[in-house]
């Protein structure tokens, strides 16, 4: 490995991310046919809801059976309470096919079996509706990670095949998963899936012959359960830019002995056109000093394309965690001196804004607007999550996205027309 | 354990946390793990405060647990004195920290500091976010004011006459994530100003420890809102004498009996009563002939306590509407709101569950709908027109102009913001009855855009909207095309009214006839 320019530091201390609950306002979007059960308290509830954009417009595929006191005094049985709880959603949405029972905080913490409840409404519901059951707690997980424990629950439900295929793993906007498969067929690899599904039940099969390309950075546990099925892991940075994306299907395309040739044939004019788009948001980008605070877990591979692909400075680059082995082809593509810091202390980490001056700082929502205020731009990094950003035919998508804000700030600070 | 697919209220360490930003110099150490940093948002993205909320989580992970989050708690208290030095500190814990049972108020009283420390015992499996903000501000002022409460003697409301100074007053309750609080503040001031009234103290929104401290300088105290402030005003009565008003003043009749209890309390006359009938628009307005259409309007209700109870006030006595629901997802104030209900001769709803107001509304078939964002969304999915009257908070409720609820001007806010959904309703109505017309556009977008119901497919829309279809009915062309005549936003009634009719008469087929026959029979 090749990793020692990159300069790498821990941080302890209090933390402003997401927990993994999170994910499910992306998960229950990409499986219409799943329903998301949080098992935990009132501010479970209110975290979903209040990071699935303030509202929900009609009834949502998620909820939480919210531990109340005699569940925790033991007055009630809580494995009892919450097989009435799921009786009644499944009577309320019969066209559910799979429910996530989904731990947090609270079940952890009292040690509420999960495990058991699933496999015992497997059986009741058998041929109903399945019944998988992952941790998204913020004592354990962060944000996106709660995609990686539910990817992993649902990898004893995918049968065995040694078929070949292209295996894409992790959420990708449907658009994005499209046009992934239409250039993959034009480079010459025809078998491909998603992992997840569009639809839950519609898992793909894996064996021996599977090559897993990841599309996302956080999938750590899903990608170690895959390799135990017998998947061969492609190693690539992530499909973010051109760089990042173009490597990406290149990794791909070596793996399935696709000949060079055709893979620039395919690939070129992309890369062409998808510079052209670059070009007049690098304008803006280009020397503009970037602080990355950790939440997302793309950090890494933001700073990356940003830094190699716009011009921008890259400050620091903050990541919840970090898992090298996962991030090493990411790593090596870093600037020499890159500070990599992993974890947080919110406050420490705020004077380093402060003091560095930066152009631009990707944060969570609650740190954005206190940091406008104080005059330093900022793009909240959930937009990466809910946006379509993967590829190069969105790079240039993806750099509009950090742009905007320098734009927008430009546009409110010039004077253009004249005072009368 | 509850099912909930959505909530009115967060945990109480919310309301906590609603107490603590609406104040200066007060930091709150919460015992939370990490996923709880998501409510910086509510005050930072929802309500767009430029400030951080001043709250340190202490974002224990599982690793933790085995070893001693007890030194963690510590550790982060010791930091969150040292840099933001808070003249009090609040200590207290989210549902999973309580199940821990640290004790993190007591660890924090232990480590010797100088400054108030108010334990925060909040609950996190039975209570929820405006008992928490209750909570929060009661414990504050009783830390901050328990000291002087043997060496005072009782305060009288009569106590600015002999200081020979003006009247002095506190205005309790509002706070930050309340609805429109900032702009209620500056019109209650206003009018209390007016009538020679100072204000004391704000609190908590604004306030610092020290202001707190001053409470008792004033001679009665302004509970604004009940949900947040009774509990204060309650503990302010036993110990300091201090009274308090009951009357929210909110609608023209409210207000007007607001400076009556006001003036009463302190003994002050009051000199200018033919006035204050002129200081608002709406009783005018509401008298103006063009308000005669909302004669009868039937109006759906819910809310918080303090604003679905003024609503309905307003709504029957003030607008002349039909109140034919009323609701709250405020179960301590269900007993006042059921009150009101009972006046109303309408039955009370009290829940947290959306699907159920939702229900509720679909079934009191109102023309109008008073509610929280939520219910502004079941009330387009079913076509009627809605007005925001109360939190839980939204980006588009803290509006950048002026506009309370309370007062002069809040009753101006309200008669624009309820009525105008309704004239839109007529200008449907409008769009409607003129669409045969040659000289309509077609397409011409109504506001409910691509939700409004369309005449021609009226009757399969309703079927399919309906729980209870009538079975076994069958509606004659002549039938039809009367129902089309009626105004879209009664159709509904008379269509299950008129079902209901032929069910009663054993009518199997609904012709034009049946429909007059129906209405004679119901009016």
């Amino acid at each position: 490995m090749l990793m020692s320019k990159v300069e790498f530091n821990k941080e302890t201390g209090p933390r402003e991310v997401f927990c993994g609950l999170t994910s499910i306002v992306w998960l229950h979007r990409r499986m219409p046919d799943a329903f998301f059960l949080v098992v935990g308290s009132r501010t479970c509830a209110h975290l979903i809801q209040s990071a699935a954009g303030v509202m929900i417009f009609a009834e949502p595929r998620f909820g939480t059976a919210i531990l109340e006191e005699k569940d925790l005094a033991g007055l009630a049985d809580a494995h009892e309470e919450l097989d009435r709880v799921v009786n009644d959603l499944i009577a309320r949405r019969p066209e559910i096919k799979t429910l996530f029972l989904v731990g947090s905080c609270p079940s952890e913490v009292i040690k509420l079996d999960l495990a058991t409840v699933a496999e015992k409404l497997n059986k009741r519901f058998l041929g109903q509706v399945r019944f998988v059951n992952y941790s998204g707690s913020g004592i354990e997980t962060t944000f996106t990670q709660g995609e990686d424990g539910a990817l992993k629950a649902l990898i004893p439900l995918m049968e065995s095949s040694n078929e070949e295929k292209l295996l894409l793993v992790g959420t990708l906007a449907n658009n994005v998963e499209d046009r992934f498969k239409k250039i993959f067929r034009n480079l010459g690899i025809s078998n491909i899936e998603s992992f997840p599904p569009r639809q839950s039940t519609e898992l793909p099969k894996i064996g021996k012959n599977t090559k897993v390309l990841l599309t996302q950075p956080y999938l750590s546990d899903t990608v170690r359960d895959l390799k135990h099925r017998g998947c061969e892991i492609i190693s690539a940075p992530f499909p973010l830019g051109i760089e990042g994306s173009t490597k990406w299907f290149l990794a791909a395309a070596k793996a399935f002995k696709i000949s060079e040739l055709k893979f620039h044939e395919i690939i070129s004019p992309l890369i062409n056109r998808a510079k052209l788009a670059l070009e007049a948001h690098k304008e803006i980008l280009k020397g503009k000093k970037l602080f990355l605070l950790p939440e997302s877990q793309l950090e890494i591979s933001l700073a990356r394309f940003l830094h190699n692909e716009c011009e921008m400075d890259l400050i620091e680059v903050g990541t919840p965690y970090l898992n090298k082995d996962l991030m090493k082809e990411e790593i090596n593509l870093l600037p020499d001196n890159t500070k990599i810091v992993e974890g947080q202390h919110v406050e420490k980490q705020l004077d380093r804004v402060r003091e560095s001056n930066p152009d631009l700082v990707v944060c969570g929502m609650g740190l954005a607007n206190p940091l406008e205020a104080e005059g330093i731009s900022t793009k909240w990094s959930i937009e990466m999550v809910f946006s379509p950003i993967h590829g190069i035919d969105q790079a240039a998508d993806l750099a509009g996205l950090f742009s905007k804000p320098l734009r927008r700030n430009q546009i409110l600070t010039t004077k253009t027309l004249a005072t009368h | 354990m509850e099912l909930t697919l959505w909530t009115y209220e967060g945990p109480p360490h919310i309301g906590a946390m609603r107490i603590a930003s609406s104040m200066k110099d007060i930091h709150y150490v919460l015992h939370a793990p990490q996923g709880d940093t998501y409510a910086d948002l509510l005050f930072t993205m929802i309500e767009r405060r430029g400030q951080r909320p001043p709250v340190t989580y202490t974002t224990f992970q599982a690793r933790d647990l085995g070893g001693d989050t007890a030194e963690l708690v510590k550790k982060n208290i010791k930091e969150a004195v040292e840099r933001f030095k808070p003249k009090t500190l609040l200590v207290g814990e989210s549902c999973t920290a309580e199940l821990i049972q640290d004790q993190p108020g007591a660890l924090a009283k232990g480590m010797g500091f100088n400054i108030p420390i108010v334990n925060l015992e909040l609950p996190a499996y039975s209570k929820k976010e405006n008992w928490g903000a209750s909570e929060t501000f009661y414990q504050l002022t009783r830390t901050l004011l328990k000291e002087k409460v043997s060496s005072s003697k009782k305060i009288s409301p009569l106590r600015w006459k002999e200081l020979g100074r003006r009247p002095k007053v506190n205005i309790l309750g509002p706070s930050l994530l309340g609805f429109r609080c900032r702009d209620d503040v500056i019109e209650i001031q206003r009018i209390l100003s007016e009538q020679g009234i100072d204000t004391n103290v704000v609190a908590p929104l604004g306030a610092s420890p020290n202001d707190i401290e001053r409470l008792i300088d004033a001679e009665i105290n302004i509970c604004l809102y009940q949900e947040i402030a009774e509990a204060s005003c309650e503990w302010l009565k036993r110990n300091f004498g201090m009274e308090y008003t009951s009357t929210i003043p909110i609608g023209i009749k409210n207000t007007i009996e607001f400076i009556n209890e006001v003036h009463n309390k302190l003994d002050l006359p009051l000199t200018n009563k033919e006035e204050l009938e002129h200081k608002s628009k709406l009783p005018w307005y509401s008298k103006s002939v063009d308000s005669n259409y909302l004669t009868g309007k039937r109006v759906f209700i819910f809310g918080d306590g303090t604003h679905a109870i003024a609503a309905a006030k307003i709504a029957k006595d003030e607008l002349g509407f039909e109140v034919v629901g009323l609701g709250t997802y405020s179960r301590e104030m269900a007993r006042q709101l059921r009150a009101t209900a009972k006046d109303l001769n309408v039955e009370a709803l009290i829940t947290n569950n959306y699907l159920e107001v939702e229900d509720a509304m679909k079934k009191a078939a109102p023309e109008l709908v008073l509610g929280t964002q939520m219910e502004r969304h079941s009330a387009k999915r079913l076509g009627i027109p809605c007005s925001v009257i109360s939190t839980p908070m939204h980006v588009q409720d803290v509006p950048a102009r002026y506009s309370p609820q309370m007062g002069w001007e809040g009753a101006n806010v309200i008669f624009d913001d309820w009525v105008h959904p309704l004239m839109m309703g007529l200008e449907e109505h409008l769009i409607d009855m003129f669409k045969h017309d040659f000289e309509f556009v077609d397409g011409h977008q109504s506001h409910l855009g691509h939700t409004a119901t369309k005449t021609k497919d009226l009757i399969n829309s309703y079927d399919k909207k309906d729980n209870n279809p009538k079975k076994g009915i069958i509606w004659t062309e002549s039938g039809r095309a009367e129902l089309t005549k009626v105004p879209f936003f009664v159709r509904g009634k008379v269509k299950t009214n008129t079902e209901k009719y032929a069910v009663l008469k054993g009518i199997p087929e609904i012709s034009d006839e049946t429909l007059y026959d129906a209405k004679a029979y119901f009016s």
